[in-house]
């Protein structure tokens, strides 16, 4: 996906920018309102993060302009202060989603995808495997034909996965990007998400091998 | 002669205030207790006992434990007696000389008494709550029908005079009155007329030339009229008459129309008494109903204002100061003087 | 601290009282007094006639000196009053009638005048008015003395009326003083009562300053409180401001920390550097989720003194915040069931209920384990409005409802998973505020039924 990161703190906008790239998206940075609007004119975006206080601006006044100019790429608000009433308004103004700092990439993810579900798949983004399709977005696997759904879980093991066919994950490393941090797991929890993932693929001629003690990795047909 | 001593006794007291030890009693009765007697309750009095008996009855059918001694005497006596504290242990005193029963009363020799609910006194009936009237009985001119005959009766003093000026020698030695130098009750009707009725010295101018007989009493008076003796008598006390001369006999009783006195006759607890409280409830007994009925039975009048507003001739001596003033040494002497000039001249 | 002090209408009554006796009593000697000195200027006026009427019957002559007294000088006393009478009359020192023991005038009377005085005469207190007047006797003028004494029987049996009347004053006086001092004590004190009971009935975050019209006197008072009320408010207020700051300054460089250490987690392989990688995650969101609810219960504090009064549908606010929640639950396929058939209709503040549904919804997801499910349904119950939240999470614990609303305090059981424990006392606060309650039991077959009500528009 194509972000638009508008946010005026050089370090965060860096190191959000860098960790959504780990993730595989393009991300635009712009750290004022007038950048953001350049950057709107010069190419179109998936998404737009902003930040609500900009040295030029408030997100509000961004907001109303943008949705002034009939544009309808989703935007998610983020904020330091997470006051409720800021919450209410910026959806009133026409917010797609809010996010209170620090984020969640994994929620961060969620909400992305809630949004362009909501939208109506504003982005193509089946992509397509020997013997099977995947639709992120729908969390959908098609094998011969035949669709099936994915758990939230399922689906983000899947598309950890995806990114790095044969590529061993060890069992902490799926872990951390399964769970939240804030909930205690242990690395065989991730046992039961790999069975399911497999009975899913079962068909597709990709299979999740097991190197015992060491992790997974997925191979495609 | 007995009087004119008491008269001059009670002079000399009133006068220099001594005490004259003693006092001359004229019946002294004692009805016994009808029980065991528990009390003695002592009367001093001025009514006669024949009078009186009636009532005395009574009150110790009420308390039969009680012994009555009842002692008559003159108003003279009585009054010597309480200011020389020459009868202790008396507990009611009863006289008709009201100036006398006034005097004891304001210099204090009377004992104060309430009387109970639902016995009341008109004011002139009454003083302070020291003396009691408990009978008024009109002072009335006694007349022989027989000595008159032919001749109008005479209703007022104008007539009277009249009468006996026009037809001296008919009256002349026969005419009678009280001496008011020796009788108190006397002096005090002679006092009370002069002061109320134009006419009184005239009649006594009148009565002057006809040689009148004195007397110390009302019963005297009576006596001689009825005998024949008098053929007119002024000043007698008419509840006396009365029972003398029933309508038909030969004495007339002539309520003068144009002032007829009415006598109070009071009743005080000396201060003296040995049984006030037995004095206070006899008291209380004869201004009772039954008191009443016994005193109107045995021909006293009782107390009723009833009888002023029927007969306007009719004036009570009223119970007030004012009776001092005739007790008075100088002006009783005046008075006296003036009398004996008007009627004491042969 | 009560007992020690008299209450105000019992010090206005006492003083008002003890002055309302001070007058009765005033009143009382007053009117004795006046109508004292009236009844014996007129037993002396009487006195005085009734003596001069016997000076002027006085005659002088070669045998002496004689006197007439009219019987009215003595009938009138007598009609005045049934007093005792004494006289005496006096020639050169002798005395030429009446009582010989009457007690003399202190001073020999001058003039035409008589003078008056009191003396014990025969057991009794005497009023004695004395004249003097010259007599010519044989050719030499002789002072005579005419002296009419009066006991003060009627003087003290009218003394002894005014006595009553004048008490009956008094104590009427008083009563009536008594009845107007309650009426004015309450009226006095009635702004006092009604400044009281405006204050009293104010709810426990209300701090609008106190607009209730009272009387001069106690402005000083409510001028003090307005202004102790507003530098409350004004204290609550930087605190609020001060936390949205510190929120801002806290989290923007907790972002970046939590953000690099995500980075540098995905690219180390060693599980030693991992581990206090995940650490520092953790207590990244540890700090910023405290950050966030302190920043919370001071917006609940903040607004439920001056509390938005807007018609609400608790439903759509639910249906509002469920659906925002939805993609954080699905991370742990954790399925929200709402069940919300109809409109709810409340009045409320809209910021405050969404903060307080929020929070219930996010304590639900937060200790539901995975692949569960959190019911939640939104129901008009008789009087009230009704949000119940079932999870299938840990439950109480054995603790209090009462324990898990308090501040800061967090259940026994839930040390692994992150939270401040300001969440449930940021619910009951607002249900409070609401007149509505909150409520935690636990639910049959594991997890915890929470219930929060508010009264129905």
């Amino acid at each position: 996906m194509r972000f638009l990161l508008v946010e005026d703190n050089d370090a965060l906008a860096a190191s959000v920018a860098d960790r959504l790239r780990l993730d595989g998206h393009a991300v635009d940075r712009a750290a004022t309102l007038g950048a953001a609007a350049d950057c709107l004119r010069a190419t179109g975006y998936d998404l737009i993060l902003l930040d609500i206080m900009l040295p030029d601006g408030d997100g509000r006044d961004f907001l109303q302009a943008h949705r002034a100019a009939r544009r309808d790429t989703p935007v998610i608000v983020t904020t330091a202060r997470a006051a409720v009433a800021e919450r209410i308004d910026m959806l009133d103004l026409g917010a797609d989603d809010y996010l209170t700092k620090p984020f969640d990439f994994a929620e961060l993810e969620a909400r992305c995808r809630a949004v362009l579900r909501r939208r109506g798949g504003a982005a193509q983004t089946v992509q397509t495997f020997p013997g099977f399709t995947f639709d992120p977005l729908t969390a959908t696997l098609t094998i011969d034909g035949e669709p099936r759904e994915l758990r939230n879980r399922e689906l983000r093991l899947l598309e950890v996965l995806l990114a790095a066919p044969e590529r061993i994950f060890s069992k902490s490393q799926l872990c951390d990007r399964l769970f939240s941090f804030a909930e205690p797991v242990t690395d065989n929890a991730i046992e039961v998400y790999v069975g399911r993932l497999r009975k899913k693929l079962e068909g597709s001629g990709a299979r999740i091998e097991t190197l015992r003690g060491v992790g997974y990795r997925l191979l495609l047909a | 002669m007995r009087a004119v001593h008491a008269a001059l006794a009670l002079i000399a007291a009133l006068m220099l205030g001594t005490a004259a030890r003693a006092f001359d009693m004229e019946e002294d009765h004692v009805f016994p207790a009808a029980t065991a007697q528990v009390a003695q309750l002592s009367i001093l009095s001025t009514t006669d006992t024949a009078v009186f008996g009636p009532l005395i009855a009574a009150y110790q059918a009420r308390h039969p434990g009680v012994a009555v001694r009842y002692t008559v005497a003159s108003s003279q006596q009585i009054y010597l007696a309480v200011t020389a504290a020459a009868a202790p242990g008396y507990d009611v005193v009863i006289s008709s000389a009201m100036d006398l029963q006034m005097k004891l009363a304001n210099d204090g020799y009377a004992r104060a008494h309430a009387l109970p609910p639902g016995v009341a006194l008109p004011g002139w009936a009454q003083w302070q709550d020291r003396l009691f009237a408990f009978a008024q009985e009109p002072v009335v001119v006694l007349l022989s029908r027989a000595a008159l005959k032919g001749l109008a009766l005479p209703h007022t003093r104008r007539d009277l005079i009249a009468l006996l000026r026009d037809d001296p020698d008919r009256f002349r030695g026969r005419v009678g009155t009280y001496d008011v130098r020796a009788s108190g009750t006397g002096y005090l009707f002679a006092t009370q007329e002069a002061r109320q009725s134009d006419s009184f010295w005239r009649l006594a101018e009148v009565m002057g030339t006809l040689a009148p007989r004195l007397y110390t009493s009302s019963a005297d008076m009576i006596a001689d009229l009825k005998s024949g003796a008098l053929v007119l008598a002024t000043n007698v006390i008419g509840s006396y008459a009365a029972p003398q001369f029933p309508p038909g006999s030969d004495g007339q009783i002539v309520e003068l129309q144009d002032l007829t006195l009415t006598l109070l006759r009071t009743a005080f607890i000396p201060r003296t008494a040995q049984r006030p409280d037995l004095g206070g409830g006899f008291i209380d007994f004869l201004l009772g109903p039954e008191g009443y009925r016994l005193i109107l039975a045995s021909g006293l009048p009782p107390i009723g204002g009833a009888a002023f507003s029927d007969a306007p001739h009719l004036r009570p001596i009223r119970l007030d100061p004012g009776l001092l003033v005739y007790l008075d040494r100088l002006k009783r002497q005046n008075f006296l003087e003036e009398w004996t000039a008007a009627l004491v001249r042969h | 601290m009560r007992s020690a002090a008299l209450s105000l209408r019992q010090r206005l009554m006492l003083q008002l009282l003890v002055i309302a006796a001070v007058l009765a009593v005033l009143l009382y000697l007053t009117v004795r007094t006046v109508a004292g000195r009236a009844a014996e200027a007129t037993q002396d006026g009487i006195l005085g006639a009734a003596t001069i009427a016997i000076a002027e019957q006085l005659r002088g002559s070669e045998a002496g000196v004689s006197v007439d007294i009219p019987y009215s000088a003595f009938s009138i006393l007598g009609s005045i009053s049934e007093d005792r009478i004494f006289y005496r009359i006096d020639v050169a020192g002798q005395t030429l009638t009446g009582y010989d023991d009457l007690p003399l005038p202190p001073k020999p009377p001058q003039g035409q005048a008589p003078v008056y005085y009191t003396s014990d005469y025969k057991q009794a207190e005497v009023r004695i008015s004395a004249v003097s007047r010259p007599v010519l006797v044989a050719n030499r003028v002789e002072p005579v003395l005419v002296m009419v004494g009066q006991t003060r029987l009627g003087q003290a049996a009218i003394a002894a009326q005014v006595a009553k009347v004048a008490a009956g004053l008094g104590i009427g006086f008083f009563a009536i003083a008594l009845v107007l001092s309650l009426v004015s004590a309450r009226s006095v004190l009635r702004p006092i009562d009604l400044l009281a009971a405006a204050v009293g009935r104010r709810g426990p975050r209300d701090l609008r300053s106190v607009e209730h019209p009272t009387p001069k006197e106690l402005r000083p008072l409510v001028v003090s409180l307005n202004g102790f009320i507003a530098r409350l408010r004004a204290a609550l207020s930087r605190t609020e401001t001060f936390i949205a700051e510190a929120a801002h300054h806290i989290r923007t460089p907790l972002a970046t920390v939590r953000t690099q250490t995500e980075i540098a987690l995905r690219q180390s392989e060693d599980e030693a550097t991992r581990r206090t990688l995940r650490a520092v995650i953790r207590a990244v969101e540890e700090s910023s989720r405290s950050a966030g609810q302190l920043l919370d219960h001071a917006t609940v504090i903040y607004r439920a003194e001056r509390l938005a009064d807007e018609a609400l549908d608790l439903a759509g606010v639910v249906r509002g915040v469920t659906e925002a929640l939805r993609p954080t639950a699905e991370l742990k396929d954790i399925a929200l069931r709402l069940d919300a058939p109809g409109p709810v209709p409340v009045r409320g503040d809209r910021m405050l209920l969404e903060s307080a549904v929020r929070n219930l919804l996010d304590n639900a997801v937060k200790y539901s384990p995975d692949d569960s499910e959190i019911g939640i349904a939104v129901r008009a119950e008789g009087a009230r409005a009704t949000l119940r939240v079932q999870d299938r999470g840990r439950g109480l614990g054995g603790k209090a409802k009462a324990d898990l609303a308090e501040r800061f305090h967090r259940g026994g059981n839930v040390a692994d998973v992150v939270g401040s424990g300001l969440g449930l006392t940021i619910v009951e606060e607002v249900a409070t505020a609401h007149g509505g309650s909150f409520d935690l039991s636990d639910r049959e077959g594991g997890g915890t039924c929470a219930l929060f009500t508010l009264p129905l528009r």
